[in-house]
């Protein structure tokens, strides 16, 4: 496997980490860079390189954790779905123990709810098929890398005439948060990490109007250590030197300048893009992906009536907070003691990509 | 544990995950019930005292793997390899074995017979005998297809005493070979992914015994639910020391590590059938390690670390690119059913 040993480097990892710590040799201050992706998030934890880089360096997670930044409203309505005896859920897995209002998938599950963990979205087609009885309904929940996939879902099921597949869309967009967080002006940001997975579907020219009216560098970055690794040293030149703000792209491997056309234009064919509401950033205007109205017969919320308990959150719960980067999750007092990812109260300790559950694994003192 | 704190509680598919869930239930609601001096020391297989030179070790284990028949094992081989290990890892050389089944009305003869066989072939490579068992069927939907129990006797090598208490600083940590295999052999299959992953269910006596005689051995557990990561975790925090790990010298195949990356899974937390994680003194390790080399079992065997004074009750690993983090106890279940 070549990413293994190219993209794994030792020798090459400490070369380019001290180039990174040269550059701030003399630099006053410290330097704030958000990693808005939560995969980001995890991989800089797991691969140790912070370790390895100028304690000038401060990282602040953001907003890209799908299950996180999904408001408690969605996780209620998935719950109260869950509880029709003619309803199957099919989820991805780190969907089934988030904490909604009073209860979970997880706890609904041992209830004798069905409840599905399935790999991709295609796999709830089968499970509609093999069961003309039920409704199955999927939770979309995921950004611009997901969406298309359950776009394409949906044609399929339509193409097939299935009438017993719904999804109840939470798909949400990552640039307008991104713009939300600069707005607010609450945290200092001196530079972003942009998703790689994201930025493969959404490509390099979303992220220009924002470095331009804020002056943010940001460079698209991958996965790897010496992804990471690099990336972070071509934002740290670029904010050290001064010069125009610009968009980099770190992960020219994977991501094209115009993105993947054709899963955009699957995306276009199947959601319209709404105000939607966020965990912690509130509602953000044309944000969000919803069903189109020629696809509606699979738009769960139009087709399967149901009550939701009104929603209630932990009053000292702040992955809000945590989500746009103004606490750290040890500054939450309920974190490790009353919330870990064996009975989390909020959402970002329970996805893997989630901020709260990465320090815990990673970083708990 | 007080009564209103069990009112609406229930069982949860990570309360069977060998994790942290799994502790706090046994915790809660049977230590205490069950208290006795054998239980306490929650060890493999329980050591009871016997009158003459040699003590016993006693061991008991179910299981529900889904599917039962996976590349490279099925339900039968794992039902006699799991308790074999059990109690090899204590120092114990299995002896025998009892078999409950859980059937499920109408599972096929067929699929039965292939369990049995396939326990009788791994009951003789293992050097056991199945001495006595049950049987018991359900009605259709109280059980999926065939459940299994096994418990082990064995009996301790003589003047053997592996313990938590030895476990000093400078200690080395080997393992026999490559992780991961299992759990994503059992996941492929279950999935129908298509890989050429073969679980790496094998009896380990023999290599244990061959390690044994070298002597410098002090502890050793076999890394199944949980994975190696969950054995380091419990060593750090019963010997109350750290453990310092080198990603690199952990022995992964390429095949697992790109399954698991794909899949976003950690090898370190992926079960294995098939392997022994040892703690020996610092002067032993090469020594044992060369033996290891030699058994079939032990061809990639590896120091993979060491006990360290510092980071008491964690383990710290050192990544492949020279970073640090900490690797701690699983949550919940990576994937379930797969023993």
């Amino acid at each position: 496997m070549k990413y293994i040993t190219e993209y794994r480097n030792k020798n090459l990892s400490k070369k380019i980490a001290d180039k990174t710590n040269d550059y701030l040799k003399d630099y006053k201050g410290k330097i704030s860079l958000m990693e808005v992706c939560g995969t980001h998030t995890h991989s800089i934890f797991h691969s140790g390189i912070m370790s390895l880089l100028s304690d000038k360096i401060e990282h602040l997670s953001g907003p890209g954790c799908p299950v996180c930044v999904t408001p408690n409203e969605y996780i209620d309505t998935a719950i109260a779905y869950s509880r029709l005896p003619e309803v199957i859920i099919t989820t991805f897995g780190d969907m089934i123990k988030v904490p909604g209002s009073s209860s979970s998938l997880e706890k609904e599950k041992a209830n004798g709810a069905k409840v599905k963990i399935v790999y991709s979205p295609l796999e709830s087609l089968e499970i509609a098929r093999k069961n003309p009885g039920k409704k199955v309904v999927f939770l979309g929940v995921g950004f611009e890398t997901t969406a298309p996939l359950v776009a394409s879902t949906i044609l399929r099921a339509n193409e097939e005439k299935l009438k017993n597949f719904f999804v109840l869309s939470g798909h949400k967009l990552i640039p307008p948060a991104m713009q939300s967080l600069l707005e607010s002006g609450e945290i200092k940001i001196d530079g972003f990490i942009c998703p790689g997975h994201v930025s493969a579907i959404i490509g390099e020219t979303p992220y220009q109007p924002i470095v331009d009216k804020y002056g943010i560098p940001s460079v698209i970055i991958g996965f790897e250590p010496i992804d990471l690794l690099e990336g972070i040293e071509m934002l740290v030149r670029q904010i050290v030197e001064k010069d125009k703000s610009k968009v980099e792209n770190q992960y020219k491997r994977v991501v094209r300048r115009e993105g993947n056309k054709k899963a955009l234009s699957l995306m276009n064919k199947v959601f319209d893009i709404k105000d939607s509401p966020w965990r912690g950033l509130g509602l953000l205007p044309k944000s969000g992906l919803y069903i189109k109205k020629a696809y509606s017969e699979f738009d769960a919320e139009k087709k399967i009536n149901v009550k939701v308990e009104k929603t209630k959150t932990h009053p000292q719960c702040i992955c809000g907070q945590v989500l746009c980067g103004t606490k750290k999750p040890f500054e939450c007092t309920l974190f490790s003691k009353i919330c870990t990812p064996e009975s989390p109260i909020g959402p970002c300790m329970v996805s893997s990509e989630g901020t709260c559950a990465a320090y815990y694994k990673f970083k708990k003192q | 544990m007080k009564k209103t704190e069990i009112k609406n509680r229930k069982i949860l598919l990570s309360h069977g995950s060998g994790g942290i869930a799994m502790s706090s239930l046994i915790k809660e609601l049977m230590l205490d019930k069950f208290d006795n001096p054998i239980l306490r020391l929650l060890t493999d297989s329980a050591v009871l005292k016997s009158t003459g030179e040699k003590n016993l070790c006693f061991t008991t284990d179910s299981y529900v793997v889904n599917p039962l028949f996976f590349p490279g094992g099925d339900i039968g081989t794992l039902a006699v390899n799991g308790t074999v290990n059990d109690l090899s890892v204590m120092g114990a050389k299995p002896l025998y074995i009892s078999c409950s089944f859980i059937l499920e009305e109408g599972l096929d003869w067929e699929i039965l017979d292939k369990i049995t066989t396939s326990m009788a072939k791994a009951a003789r490579s293992a050097r056991v005998q199945i001495v006595t068992g049950d049987t018991k069927v359900v009605e259709k939907g109280s059980a999926d297809k065939a459940f299994i129990n096994t418990s082990g006797v064995g009996i301790l090598q003589k003047g053997l005493t592996l313990s938590k208490k030895k476990i000093k600083p400078g200690d080395k940590i080997i393992i026999n070979g490559e992780i991961g295999s299992h759990g994503l052999a059992v996941m492929s299959k279950r999935e129908n992914f298509k890989t050429n992953i073969k679980s790496d269910c094998a009896p380990l006596w023999e290599l244990i015994e061959s390690m044994l005689i070298v002597g410098g051995i002090k502890f050793m557990r076999d890394p199944t639910r949980g994975g190696v990561a969950t054995v380091l975790c419990e060593i750090a925090e019963i010997s109350g020391f750290g453990i310092k790990i080198d990603e690199r010298k952990l022995p992964i195949h390429e095949n697992v590590y790109s399954f698991s990356e794909i899949l976003g899974l950690d090898p370190l937390y992926v079960a294995n059938e098939g392997k022994v994680i040892a703690v020996t003194n610092k002067d032993k390790a090469a020594f044992i390690l060369s033996k290891m080399k030699k058994h079939a079992l032990g061809k990639e065997a590896s120091i993979i670390g060491e006990i360290t004074k510092e980071n008491k009750g964690k383990v710290v690993l050192e990544t492949i690119v020279g970073g640090e983090r900490i690797v701690d106890r699983l949550v919940g279940d990576q994937l379930p059913r797969i023993c």
